[in-house]
């Protein structure tokens, strides 16, 4: 049976396998909503793709505070009284059985008017009658047939975002104006002295004149701004000579077709303003459904349970939460707050904040941190502080959040703008006080002839080009970057900074190794069926890792919570757990977690656990030690202090025990020293390094959930290719390098054009699109060249 | 007055036609989503098919 995989989900049925309607499912839950479907016809969301689903989550009680108004009109983006639309995140739309079954919601409830899917933001927009319906209902609806959305405290305080779209109509327009010039300049480039164009030449002029004008006053902007921003700071970056070179296209050929000096460069300008703009759109290449902006806010609920004197629950909105409020967390809620356990036994899984996987026992009066999350039935607490001023969100206030990483970066596209502007300006002044003396006449012509020419158009789109051909690359392999700056970051770097657990360890597997008395057969059949019955992480993790044995049914099996369990099966007992609880009592303290067993009362050995450390480390370490200093911080205690440096290179260095802030501060103190940091973490706790490291990048084992805000996000099975990623940048920079050589051999057979005064309209309408393309051309091809070898 | 006038202004109309149904497809959102809608369209046939299926499902428990 174990074979056998679930028709709703696709996982291994195994020993708990259902069967229904000649199919098998794994629970309860995924049966269920194949019963759903199927009574409502939908059974053809099986159909587009095997196993598409996800198993629904007990959510009893956890969307009561989707009946607060407050809550609900911050959710909701549209309300005239009886219909309402609410656009709402799920994460686990993955493949187009999930936009179809979404998209076919009114199925499931005729109150659902319309449901839109957006895939790339995995988000579904809802319109409902909400006289008959609520938000609510549509959540829990949603959450039945296992498409839960997620709302959290971010979407309480950032309201309607909105969608900024100006690039693409200013690229329209220019693309647009390019066209329409181009068929009116035309008929000039050859024809010249032909009787019907010397009759209607200076209309078509007109025409021309009029289509630049949208494209020099709406399209070239952001130029003009960057480079007025950029003058005053007293940088020379490269919009500089870019507006200037529009600024006089435009003038130039306004004054030549006014005194009918000839036809202008509009077409030239237009063109340039189009192919520019192109270069901007491709390097904006974003991942919709990833966000690399994420603090606190996007992990933690909206709004949680609040347990009044009278004992009345009602839900109330976490930033509403005072000292002294007691709190009901259900099972797999987040703590908001800091606060002290009241009732209940807690099992705190800190996972998100510290990418430890295991779970933490609290009993009645201990300390409870904000941030992790309740794993075994639910329990109250008393809140001691409110949310901004908890251990873990008090990190956000650093200053160090506030900050723009760009800022403080030149790029090397500005680096060799600075260079160029001086000497084209140079050129430009020269030849131009050469021919006042030779033929003054001339002089003005050959000085805007100049500038027009040199406009670093090809220049411009090197970067561009290289870095976002890079970025969507190293996107295929999937390391996603924030943007195509970070490669230049990346190819700077010189130290590289691991965090420990979650990121060069991994969250799944661990290993264990087993110390004391070895086990009778019957005793180790006996321990691994025990292990079967319970679900706490450690069991399932041993029972993994144990050898298949014979399946038998327990006559007693009993789990006591937060210490252990207990099994009988004819005349043996086995009680498998803490040291306490097998009645062991003189166990020195070690650091490593352990489960320990007896059997029939007398105590037999230990089971303790290693972390398990990503396949292929060594070998990356190795390869990094080349180039790279290494480091390693961990927030653990030392327990793993031998097994890394068995696994590591000797000069490799290791620090344990370090706070959220330490880390933050081991980078700034290198970075002091001219160090340039590339940090890897994965949880919370390392949001604070990855802001302050000059590159950041967030491990994550699944890309769709959440990562701390960074700069990249890099998938976990792709650590490996992490040296890869390094070698490529660097020849990104290279790449970039050799396209300025090719656009600045361009210049210089466009500017003995210009300072000859020979520069006629057709020679800069051929020059300043050939140049671009070549250089987008080879920077294409280049590229993917240098990244044949990756995998 | 030519009539190459004329001919300017029908193809210069055409163009600006064009150019503002551009313009209000940006608007309507019609670039936010470039990969959703290319699924969409091919699930009318689906709907068709599943509906023999309904006399398939008979026991409930």
């Amino acid at each position: 049976m174990e074979s056998s995989t679930c028709f709703h989900c696709g996982d291994p049925s195994g020993s708990s396998v259902i069967f229904f309607d000649d199919k098998s499912f794994c629970c309860q839950g995924c049966k269920t909503v194949y019963e759903i479907f199927s009574d409502n016809d939908l059974t053809c969301y099986y159909d587009m793709q095997a196993a598409p689903g996800t198993t629904p989550k007990d959510i009893q009680g956890k969307y009561d505070f989707l009946t607060q108004p407050n809550i609900i009109e911050k959710l909701v983006e549209f309300d005239d009284g009886t219909s309402q639309i609410a656009t709402l995140y799920i994460p686990q739309i993955h493949c187009s059985s999930c936009i179809w079954i979404l998209e076919n919601l009114n199925k499931l409830n005729h109150n659902i008017s319309l449901s839109q899917v957006d895939f790339g933001k995995k988000t579904v927009r809802l319109q409902f009658n909400s006289q008959n319906y609520s938000l609510k209902e549509a959540v829990i609806l949603l959450s039945s047939i296992g498409y839960e959305p997620y709302i959290s405290l971010e979407d309480f305080s950032t309201g309607k975002n909105h969608v900024n779209r100006s690039l693409i109509y200013k690229l329209g327009i220019a693309g647009f104006a390019f066209g329409n010039v181009m068929f009116l300049s035309f008929p000039e480039y050859f024809e010249v002295g032909e009787f019907w164009l010397d009759q209607y030449k200076h209309f078509f002029r007109w025409l021309m004149f009029a289509f630049s004008l949208p494209v020099v006053f709406y399209s070239s902007q952001d130029y003009f701004i960057s480079a007025y921003k950029g003058l005053r700071a007293k940088i020379l970056n490269i919009d500089v000579p870019i507006a200037l070179g529009i600024i006089v296209l435009f003038l130039r050929s306004t004054v030549d077709i006014i005194f009918d000096y000839g036809s202008g460069f509009f077409d030239s300008l237009t063109g340039l303003l189009f192919f520019l703009l192109l270069g901007k759109f491709f390097q904006q290449k974003t991942y919709s459904f990833l966000s690399f902006e994420r603090d606190y806010k996007s992990y933690f609920p909206i709004a949680i349970t609040k347990v009044a004197k009278n004992g009345e629950e009602q839900p109330i909105q976490v930033y509403d939460i005072k000292k002294g409020d007691r709190l009901l967390i259900r099972n797999e809620e987040l703590i908001p707050v800091d606060g002290i356990l009241i009732k209940g036994k807690a099992k705190i899984d800190y996972s998100f904040v510290s990418g430890e996987s295991d779970a933490v026992s609290k009993n009645s009066g201990d300390k409870l941190f904000a941030g992790g999350k309740q794993t075994s039935g639910s329990i109250e607490m008393e809140a001691l502080k409110s949310v901004e001023q908890s251990y873990l969100t008090q990190l956000w206030s650093n200053d160090v959040f506030n900050k723009v990483k760009e800022d403080g970066f030149t790029t090397l596209t500005n680096l060799i703008s600075k260079r160029f502007t001086i000497i084209v300006l140079s050129i430009a002044f020269i030849s131009t006080t050469f021919w006042l003396f030779a033929d003054p006449s001339k002089a003005l012509n050959v000085f805007t002839s100049v500038l027009i020419i040199a406009c670093p158009c090809a220049i411009a789109l090197a970067a561009p080009f290289t870095l976002g051909n890079m970025l969507r690359i190293f996107g295929r392999h999937k390391f996603y970057l924030k943007n195509a700056t970070v490669i230049e970051q990346l190819a700077a770097i010189n130290t590289i900074i691991f965090d420990k657990t979650g990121t060069i360890t991994s969250n799944k597997k661990s290993t264990a190794t087993y110390e004391g008395a070895s086990l009778s057969p019957s005793e180790a059949i006996l321990l691994k069926n025990t292990l079967r019955g319970s679900n706490h992480p450690l069991s399932r993790t041993l029972y993994e890792l144990l050898d298949e044995n014979d399946i038998i049914t327990l006559d007693e099996f009993e789990e006591h919570l937060g210490q252990g369990i207990e099994g009988v099966h004819q005349h043996d007992s086995i009680k498998i757990g803490s040291a306490n609880f097998v009645g062991k009592t003189n166990d020195l303290a070690v650091l490593n977690t352990s489960v320990h067993i007896s059997s029939n009362n007398t105590y037999k050995g230990k089971y303790t656990f290693y972390n398990s450390y990503r396949k292929g480390l060594s070998q990356l370490f190795n390869k990094l030690k080349i180039q790279y200093d290494l480091a390693i911080l961990s927030g653990d205690n030392e327990g793993e202090l031998e097994n890394l440096k068995k696994l590591l290179p000797a000069r490799t260095k290791l620090l344990f025990n370090q706070k959220p802030d330490d880390k933050l501060e081991y980078i700034k103190y290198h970075q002091s020293e001219g160090a340039k940091v590339l940090m890897i973490g994965d949880g919370l706790n390392d949001a604070g390094a990855l802001a302050q490291s000059n590159v950041g990048i967030a491990l994550s084992e699944n890309v769709n959930v959440f990562s701390p805000a960074c700069d990249a996000i890099l998938d976990a099975d792709k650590l490996n290719n992490l040296s890869d990623f390094m070698k490529l940048s660097k020849s990104a920079i290279k790449i970039v390098k050799w396209s300025f050589v090719l656009s600045l051999m361009y210049n210089v057979i466009g500017v003995s054009f210009a300072v000859t005064g020979h520069l006629e309209p057709v020679i800069a309408a051929i020059l300043m699109p050939l140049s671009s393309i070549s250089v987008v051309a080879f920077t294409t091809i280049a590229t993917n060249w240098a990244s044949r070898k990756l995998r | 007055m030519s009539v190459i006038y004329i001919l300017l202004s029908l193809s210069i109309i055409v163009a600006v036609i064009f150019f503002a149904a551009f313009i209000w497809a940006v608007k309507n959102g019609q670039y936010d989503d470039s990969y959703t809608p290319s699924v969409r369209m091919l699930f009318e046939d689906e709907l068709i098919k599943e509906k023999p299926k309904q006399s398939k499902l008979t026991n409930q428990d």
